[in-house]
């Protein structure tokens, strides 16, 4: 649900990394934060437990330059990726823009990201959104470790039909590579969307 | 469903922007958040300088989701207020209609009991200022009024990424 400030000229889009535990949705997050301007971010909150595990949600506001005569912003949420946190990530779905899949590539995740993904889409639906309508990207992370499997068998599994825009990335690097790809791609695919009317 | 668009025209900002000062004055509060359930600022007033409004919001909107949760367990609809009492400033939080969190912060020049009796006054008036604007935008929906994002280029949106990253 995209927010419209006429008297502030401001748009929100709220995006939200959703995923497997441990798959990398914080380190995306803290990995836009270092990167970003310090001008064009806000505090990064993150409600996590001491073994690094979110609790709750991770948040992070970012500006972008203003679109015509309106700013841009961007609220990037992350989800608690374990199983049990369910009721949680459910909450934090509610008025989601876009959605970011954060995959786990290495070989003993597959499951997790199957069932991730599955969950991904009740949560949809408890909202009336569909996946095949919401913005939505995927990002397989991890790809530098050495029990990844190669993308074409995630795809197999998360993308078969290849309908969804989808990107390699290593998070955890010093460089990202992959992160800013990710987001762009969804900021992109959540303007035309709204360009479109949203029908 | 997807784009259930929440949007606040300048008319609507002030109105309310005037309820929450009045409810600031009235309550003898130290400021007073609008904010709507997914977590977006509406409107503040009062001594917000030194607060981070953006990450109140959120946290807001979160702690009064994880409320719903809980009120959904007990097999409640909803707990409509919750109050968090701290050693120097408290904060009270309301529900305000479908959408709303209408967020109180004070601190030992009022109470608990006075903030909850001014919320209830004011609830009436951002309700009907809430159900104008909700029929003031379903209206430009409709006429496809709201285009701001039509004349919307790529050219534009790669622009939006060149100077942050």
């Amino acid at each position: 649900m995209s927010f419209i400030n006429y008297s502030s000229r401001e748009i929100i889009l709220k995006i939200v990394y959703y995923g497997p535990g441990l798959c990398g949705k914080t380190t995306n997050i803290k990995f836009i934060y270092a990167g970003t301007n310090p001008d064009a971010r806000g505090k990064l909150i993150s409600l996590e437990t001491k073994q690094e595990r979110t609790l709750f949600f991770d948040f992070l506001p970012l500006s972008l330059p203003a679109i015509r005569g309106f700013k841009t912003r961007l609220h990037l949420y992350s989800v608690p990726g374990q199983l049990f946190y369910s009721a949680s990530r459910k909450l934090i779905m509610k008025g989601a823009d876009g959605v970011i899949f954060v995959a786990d590539s290495q070989r003993e995740r597959m499951e997790a990201n199957v069932i991730s993904f599955e969950d991904l889409q009740e949560n949809l639906a408890a909202y009336g959104y569909d996946i095949n309508t919401i913005p939505f990207v995927i990002q397989y992370n991890k790809r530098d470790l050495p029990n990844a499997v190669p993308v074409e068998e995630l795809r197999a599994r998360l993308n078969p039909d290849g309908q969804f825009p989808d990107f390699e990335s290593i998070a955890a690097a010093p460089n990202g590579p992959g992160v800013f790809d990710t987001l762009k791609a969804v900021v992109k695919m959540i303007l035309m969307e709204l360009k479109k009317g949203g029908n | 469903m997807y784009n259930a668009q929440m949007v606040i025209y300048e008319a609507e900002y002030q109105r309310l922007t005037e309820i929450c000062e009045k409810l600031l004055r009235d309550s003898m509060a130290r400021a007073v958040f609008l904010v709507d359930k997914v977590g977006q600022l509406i409107t503040s007033v009062g001594q917000t300088a030194n607060i981070d409004t953006t990450s109140l919001a959120s946290l807001v909107a979160g702690a009064t989701a994880a409320t719903g949760g809980l009120a959904n367990l007990l097999g409640e609809e909803e707990f409509p207020s919750h109050y968090h009492q701290g050693a120097r400033d408290s904060i009270y939080i309301a529900l305000i209609g479908e959408q709303l969190i209408l967020t109180i912060i004070f601190d030992n020049r009022s109470t608990e009991g006075l903030v909850r009796l001014r919320v209830k006054r004011a609830e009436g008036d951002l309700k009907r200022v809430f159900s104008d604007l909700s029929q003031k935008a379903s209206a430009a929906a409709e006429t496809k009024n709201n285009s701001l994002f039509s004349e919307i280029t790529d050219e534009d949106i790669e622009e939006l990424f060149s100077d942050t990253f």
